[in-house]
């Protein structure tokens, strides 16, 4: 009975984790541009929500409605100032120029919000739980799960539903031809970035919510997010649920039989899919 | 009218260059042939007109306006299509999404359409949901030419549409030429098949080593004139 509880809780981080790795897999998925600084971005955005809940007295879901469309745009205009600067055949210049900013931002954070452990206040809610029979979960594991699924959904039907979500997947098979049909792949570049940019909004609203955190600590989140997007094969979202769920289980699982190795064995379940698939669960057909 | 034109046109890829000044003028509703062996330079001219090179601003006009350094999607804005060498369809799209794309961005008024480019080549219509690279060659040929007419071009470029496919099935796609004349468009074909470009243009333009070494109506042009032009003359 407590393994399935453990594994319960596993799948529902499992759901946080491939909130992390959506907006990743997002970019890497339509330009090929690995971002370093995804995980510090994820902070930065938590610090946004926490600094319009504590100066407008929001509650933190608003807050993040109103912190989305700011992200949407910092993240268009990097991509269109900056990254589209360094994007093309060698991969090391986008490589280095999202390490750098990694590091600038956490800097700056540091210089802003001090070391200091923060938390954004989320109520009754942080704490409510709910009996489905076998076993009791958090409303907010649960909340975080439904919405991981519901973004992953969302994009979904951006991507093959939409005359926008067209242009995202002509300009990832090639981005010349796509300039033939009228289409600036720059431009689709900058609005996927900042897409991937309100996704990192909602993937920090429940990292927040539900875990302390300063400016250090976004590289880890970047790593779980990473092994999330490789397990499910890179550019397949619901491959990026199954990876997160994964990491999830082994680090609940691992967590159960002894607390220290809990962050571990996720990485050791990592190891393993990547010695047995090593490109991926779900990897795509063309590449 | 002259719709298109270019000027003195060169292009090079590093030190290699591949056009030495070409002059060709492309008049509204006319359909010109550029013929020439590999490497004569007709897909790098096409590739310069597109955009896709780059070149001085007043080497390539469109009605008199210079765009030879526009990005390609500019110019492909102001209404010049293109059927890529090779097809190039998008792998991730099914055949009607790669049509569906060529007039996502323009879509002047015109004559063409989803059921239009389905009228043209029927094939289309039946395979419309599979992916656009599961197609036979000349079905995919097929998408691509409907694809580049969905934005109701003023000007279709079509680089080497009967490459690498059998001779029916060129035909095939030979016998939707006369309709897509109809339509309005200014074409510029290029090929390396003599027969199949004369069947079809107004006017030819023979190229060899990076210039125009040729240009004759398409009715009156002799077979001598153009084995001259394409090799160069007799020793």
């Amino acid at each position: 009975m407590i393994w399935i509880d453990t594994i319960v809780q596993g799948i529902l981080l499992g759901g946080l984790y491939a909130l992390f790795a959506a907006g990743l897999s997002l970019v890497f998925g339509i330009m090929r541009l690995v971002n370093l600084a995804h995980g510090d971005m994820i902070i930065f955005a938590a610090f946004a929500i926490l600094l319009i809940t504590s100066t407008l007295g929001l509650n933190p879901f608003l807050a993040a409605l109103i912190a989305a469309p700011v992200m949407f745009g910092l993240g268009w205009a990097l991509q269109r100032f900056v990254l589209n600067r360094v994007l093309g055949k060698d991969i090391l210049p986008p490589l280095l120029v999202t390490f750098g900013l990694s590091v600038a931002l956490q800097n700056g954070l540091l210089e802003a919000f001090s070391a200091d452990s923060q938390r954004i206040p989320a109520g009754p809610l942080e704490s409510a739980s709910v009996n489905l029979g076998f076993v009791t979960v958090g409303w907010m594991p649960l909340l975080t799960f439904a919405t991981a699924i519901a973004v992953i959904v969302a994009l979904n039907q951006i991507f093959y539903r939409t005359a926008l979500g067209r242009a995202f997947r002509a300009t990832s098979d090639d981005p010349v031809t796509a300039s033939l049909m009228g289409i600036a792949p720059k431009g689709i570049f900058a609005i996927a970035t900042g897409l991937a940019m309100v996704v990192v909004t909602i993937a920090a609203l429940y990292l927040g919510m539900r875990a302390n955190f300063d400016p250090s600590i976004g590289p880890a989140r970047l790593i779980y997010a990473f092994e999330a997007v490789i397990i499910g094969g890179l550019g397949s979202l619901w491959g990026t649920l199954a990876g997160g769920i994964i990491i999830g289980v082994a680090q609940t699982m691992g967590a159960a039989i002894n607390p220290e190795w809990q962050i571990l064995s996720g990485h050791i379940a990592f190891l393993i899919v990547l010695l047995v698939r090593p490109r991926g669960l779900f990897p795509r057909a063309v590449d | 009218m002259t719709v298109l034109e270019t000027k003195g046109l060169t292009a090079a890829y590093g030190q290699f260059r591949a056009l030495f000044g070409v002059d060709i003028t492309l008049a509204a509703g006319e359909t010109v042939a550029i013929i020439g062996a590999n490497g004569a330079g007709k897909s790098t001219l096409l590739r310069s007109v597109t955009g896709v090179l780059r070149n001085a601003p007043e080497m390539v006009l469109h009605k008199g306006d210079a765009i030879g350094a526009l990005p390609a999607e500019v110019v492909m804005q102001r209404g010049i299509a293109m059927v890529p060498e090779g097809r190039k369809l998008f792998p991730s799209l099914s055949v009607e999404e790669n049509l569906l794309i060529g007039g996502q961005v323009r879509r002047a008024a015109g004559p063409w359409n989803l059921s239009a480019i389905y009228d043209l080549f029927p094939i289309l219509r039946e395979k419309r949901d599979v992916p656009g690279t599961a197609l036979s060659g000349g079905q995919q040929q097929m998408v691509a030419i409907g694809r580049a007419l969905m934005s109701n071009p003023e000007v279709l470029l079509c680089d080497e549409i009967s490459l690498g496919l059998a001779p029916v099935v060129i035909r095939d796609i030979y016998a939707a030429m006369p309709q897509i004349k109809a339509s309005g468009a200014a074409i510029i074909v290029v090929e390396q098949d003599i027969g199949r470009a004369l069947s079809v243009a107004d006017r030819v333009y023979c190229m060899m080593e990076g210039r125009i070494t040729l240009t004759a109506p398409a009715a009156t042009i002799s077979r001598e004139a153009i084995h001259t032009a394409y090799f160069g003359e007799p020793a």
